[in-house]
């Protein structure tokens, strides 16, 4: 393809994986620090526990990106895909621990009640129940042991965890806002590529 | 049903020692018959009220967390955009079922008006609170100087839309102008109050200058801000949360730990300024002006009239 698309994958060649999953957490840590050092307003609990979820919304966005970039540019990150669905699992388990700990402050009754009749709880909680199985399989020994084809199969749930992460960001926020839909948009985007795809003769895989 | 209400809340248990001889004072003004029973004065031998916990936010709190969807939807957008908002002059429509109506302007609706110091909780509906010193009168005193004529039963009110200086109006996040309303008793109750203030300085442009409403029994969205309009009905006004999303927001809104917001738990909440690990708190019936408000709703299914 174009002598861009060469650079970047000559470039991303050379780059070794392992640095993305120390630096994947740097984000965390520093709105930890930036909250206790009262520098993210006067609500940092709530500052911190969006933030989170909007890495996690991120980080499946660019998860979610790396096909169609190979498909559509010829820029291939396939290698940097796996950490970067960990780095998502791992948002939004510090995402929903912000919330458990530091928000809802453990009242068991009060959580299990919002998890059952917050629509925007369940849906999140859901994303985040389906999101375990994939990360547990998100290693070689257990892709040798799936086998590719099943393990792809089992991987299509990131398309569900995506959008229902979306959803969630939209029905938590009061009104019709902006920043939600967008977020919503460019993931239903992303997965209308792969739709389209599919029912090619000639698919290349999810 | 009748609801059940008992706390040992007292408005004076957030009320500093400074403020609250003050307003002792301005109850030797008003007469002690309605002012005892409004402000909940505390009967004699009651132990002292625990200041430290209640205290009330710093001015800092409060004038940077604020829903003023107008200046963007982000807590900190008011205090960022509103700052280029003109609010002198500033003129009151008020209109409707009055024996006085017409354009006020703002010098005109202060003067005379009995300002005073009001320490309110204020409970918002995504289940956050503060504590906040006003500085205000009482919205019975205006609706008093313009005449609410007999037919009257509920008053509206609306926010000013200002393009120029308002980002958010520019989206359709909510149906400009912003509207909120009060059945006239509710308006009338000494409670109610028309803010002009904010721990003694004139209210910031974030939190609604030059004049909001504050109904310290309601979730925060029924105390509109910068008002431009008032007018007297004698059919439920529209309210911008009820249009936008009638199975969520209520006319009444009152704040209630037993209704349940579909979104929100109402049980308990987080109070602002608390810090990293300040414990949830939780929520009183009528934001704990059970004793002052409980009267208007007797009878009422609040489950149904949320």
């Amino acid at each position: 393809m174009s002598g861009l698309a060469d650079g970047i994958n000559r470039t991303a060649r050379r780059i070794p994986v392992w640095p993305l999953y120390i630096l994947g957490v740097v984000p965390a840590l520093a709105e930890y620090a930036l909250g206790l050092t009262g520098r993210l307003g006067v609500d940092p609990v709530k500052a911190i526990e969006q933030q989170l979820g909007l890495y996690a919304l991120q980080l499946l966005i660019a998860g979610l990106a790396i096909t169609p970039l190979r498909r559509y540019f010829g820029i291939n990150l396939l290698r940097f895909r796996r950490a970067i669905g960990l780095l998502a699992f791992f948002y939004v388990c510090a995402h929903l621990a912000t919330w458990l700990v530091l928000d809802i402050q453990l009242l068991w009754g009060q959580i299990w009640r919002d998890i059952l009749k917050r629509p925007y709880i369940t849906i999140g909680m859901a994303a985040f129940a389906m999101m375990i199985p994939l990360a547990v399989t998100s290693n070689n020994r257990v892709l040798k042991r799936m086998g590719a084809a099943a393990w792809r199969r089992l991987h299509r749930l990131t398309y569900l965890v995506a959008l229902l992460g979306s959803v969630h960001f939209v029905m938590l926020v009061k009104g019709w806002q902006l920043e939600p839909l967008i977020y919503m948009a460019i993931i239903a985007a992303l997965l209308l590529l792969r739709l389209d795809f599919r029912r090619m003769p000639l698919a290349r895989g999810a | 049903m009748r609801y059940r209400f008992s706390t040992g809340l007292r408005h004076s248990d957030v009320t500093p020692a400074s403020v609250f001889h003050a307003r002792r004072r301005f109850l030797a003004g008003i007469g002690a018959g309605v002012g005892a029973g409004v402000l909940g004065l505390p009967g004699a031998g009651r132990a002292a009220p625990d200041i430290t916990r209640l205290k009330p936010n710093t001015y800092e709190e409060i004038t940077t967390y604020n829903n003023y969807y107008e200046f963007g939807t982000g807590k900190e957008d008011p205090a960022e955009n509103a700052g280029a908002m003109q609010t002198d002059p500033w003129t009151v429509e008020i209109g409707g079922l009055v024996e006085r109506p017409g354009a006020y302007g703002m010098d005109d609706i202060l003067k005379g008006a009995p300002i005073e110091d009001r320490i309110y909780r204020f409970r918002c509906v995504e289940a956050w609170s503060m504590v906040i010193p006003w500085n205000g009168f009482q919205l019975s005193h205006l609706l008093d100087r313009v005449g609410v004529q007999p037919g009257a039963k509920y008053v509206a009110f609306e926010t000013a839309v200002l393009p120029d200086v308002m980002p958010g109006v520019k989206r359709n996040v909510l149906e400009w102008p912003y509207r909120e309303g009060l059945r006239l008793d509710e308006a009338m109750n000494p409670l109610t109050l028309l803010a002009t203030g904010i721990y003694d300085k004139p209210i910031p442009n974030q939190n609604g200058a030059p004049l909001r409403l504050v109904v310290p029994w309601k979730y925060g969205f029924k105390s509109i801000k910068s008002i431009v309009r008032i007018t007297l009905t004698d059919s439920q006004p529209q309210t911008s949360w009820n249009m936008s999303n009638p199975g969520e927001y209520g006319f009444y809104s009152n704040v209630n730990p037993e209704v349940d917001h579909p979104r929100w738990s109402q049980a308990t909440e987080r109070r602002i300024g608390g810090g990293f690990f300040a414990k949830r708190e939780e929520t009183q019936m009528f934001n704990g002006y059970g004793e002052e408000v409980a009267d208007l709703y007797a009878g009422m299914d609040l489950k149904k009239f949320y």
